[in-house]
């Protein structure tokens, strides 16, 4: 089975996407490699600086920032794509600046936040969004959304309008993210989470150390295991 | 385009669903987590749980039942009741839930709305607002005004409804749950004069409560109260009418809404 941690630094519904990932998810709250696993999700809603300093705080940071340099599968979610670009200005922030661009406010958009269902319109072929008709409903809960610069304009995997339209989900190699909540989006959602741990290749790892790092400190166990607890939230 | 919301509102008490007018003959409805489920399936944008107990014994159960419900059914979940401070939010939100709804404790401490939308981040924080109209003014008799209640809508405040939206959005509330008393239990349909009032003043969304008896009332909840997502109990819980009955009606005017609900879940 695939091996997937879930990076855990108090900000996000961690027991809806622990659940809807159909893989062996561990939650990830305090420092450690991530070289044991397959994939890496970062959830999170809220604004971009508390989230940096609990990631720092935590030691989760610098770990994150590794795990991108070596392009390895990156799935972000609502915060956890915005962090990927340069800053956000929505604080100030320096975010992760693996995507050149900013996070910047909903322009023209009738009411804000922006909540509830939205058609994500797929700009190109993606095995994320395998399976899913295009225009398919997501549901976003946010005000801020991160564009890309114009180089970098590439990496536009989706748009959804709410007065103008922004970017709803990017691909660049390994490093995927996107804007709404698949782990709340219903059937579609689950298809998206369940694309992105098929597309992830099991690393072949000696069983016994399989063990030995599962009951490493700072993990928890979800998912696949039924003697799952409920995962840490918020203890900053 | 952004789809209007159809949510479907689960009364809790002592663990189960209950559904009675103002908390007595309450008559029990089921299993939350196993009702949560059967919305969602059916076409539900989103569910509130709404804890009547509120008694700390209950609390314990309550976050029991959001875990259960959080691994069963995908959509987005707001629980209300109860909630008094930062910790308490947070451990709900622990336990699955998206966003927290205050009432009683935003009004007792409004600056509660601002340091949890601060921990939270606003989309997380739902003001609630159960508003009674107050009786017209002999010389004025166009000037319609609402006054906030509390404690499940037993205790009046000096509040103006319409103002307490506005301020509490100020404070950092990202959506209002806005109920009319007046109409609340008496199927007569929303009060859309109380809606538009408020919806015309504040940027976040808008979501109606209280009175709903028809798809027709949904309708009229959007397009005369320009409300942004409908919120009803008995009418869903009964099957007086289904979920998908209120957002057809709803698309037939012109409305958008989410009709790939059937196989959501």
């Amino acid at each position: 089975m695939t091996r997937v941690a879930v990076v855990d630094y108090g900000a996000g519904n961690l027991v809806s996407i622990g659940q809807a990932l159909q893989a062996d998810v561990v939650l990830v709250d305090c420092g450690q490699s991530f070289d044991r696993f397959d994939g890496l999700v970062v959830p999170g809603v809220g604004a971009a600086r508390p989230a940096m300093n609990r990631l720092r705080r935590r030691g989760l940071l610098d770990p994150v920032l590794e795990w991108l340099a070596s392009e390895r599968p990156y799935l972000g979610i609502c915060l956890g794509l915005q962090l990927l670009f340069d800053g956000s200005d929505e604080d100030g922030a320096t975010t992760f600046g693996a995507l050149p661009g900013r996070t910047i406010r909903l322009v023209d958009a009738p009411r804000l936040p922006h909540i509830g269902w939205n058609q994500v319109e797929v700009r190109r072929t993606h095995e994320l969004f395998d399976g899913i008709p295009d225009g398919s409903n997501f549901y976003f809960v946010h005000s801020y959304a991160g564009e890309p610069t114009a180089d970098a304009a590439g990496s536009v995997l989706a748009e959804t309008t709410h007065g103008r339209p922004f970017t709803s989900a990017v691909a660049r190699g390994a490093l995927t993210g996107v804007q709404f909540h698949p782990e709340r989006s219903g059937r579609d959602g689950l298809r998206l989470l369940a694309n992105f741990v098929g597309s992830l290749r099991s690393t072949a790892w000696p069983s016994a150390a399989v063990a030995a790092v599962g009951s490493a400190a700072g993990s928890s166990r979800v998912g696949a295991s039924s003697a799952a607890r409920a995962p840490s939230f918020g203890a900053a | 385009m952004l789809c209007y919301r159809v949510i479907p509102c689960l009364d809790v008490a002592n663990g189960r669903v209950v559904k009675g007018t103002r908390f007595v003959d309450l008559v029990d409805e089921g299993d939350p987590p196993e009702l949560a489920e059967r919305y969602a399936l059916e076409g539900a944008d989103e569910l509130v749980f709404l804890d009547i107990t509120a008694a700390p014994e209950g609390r314990g159960t309550l976050l029991d039942i959001v875990e259960r419900t959080a691994r069963r059914a995908f959509i987005p979940l707001t629980v209300g009741g109860g909630v008094r401070r930062v910790e308490e939010m947070r451990d709900v939100l622990r336990a699955g839930a998206d966003k927290v709804s205050l009432n009683t404790a935003a009004v007792a401490d409004p600056s509660l709305v601002t340091r949890c939308a601060r921990r939270f981040g606003r989309q997380a924080v739902v003001v609630a607002i159960d508003a009674k109209q107050r009786p017209s003014n002999p010389a004025a008799p166009e000037a319609v005004t609402w006054q906030v209640y509390v404690k499940g809508g037993r205790e009046a405040t000096p509040l103006d409804a319409v103002e307490w939206a506005v301020r509490a959005t100020a404070l950092g509330a990202g959506e209002l749950l806005v109920t009319s008393i007046d109409r609340d239990g008496t199927r007569s349909g929303y009060d859309t004069d109380l809606l538009a009032a408020i919806s015309r003043r504040v940027e976040v969304p808008v979501v109606a409560s209280g009175g709903a008896a028809s798809p027709a009332d949904f309708v009229s909840a959007v397009l005369d109260g320009h409300a942004d997502a409908v919120l009803a109990a008995s009418i869903f819980h009964r099957r007086i009418h289904s979920i998908a009955a209120v957002k057809s009606a709803m698309s037939a005017a012109g409305i958008p809404v989410r009709l790939d609900g059937e196989a959501a879940a």
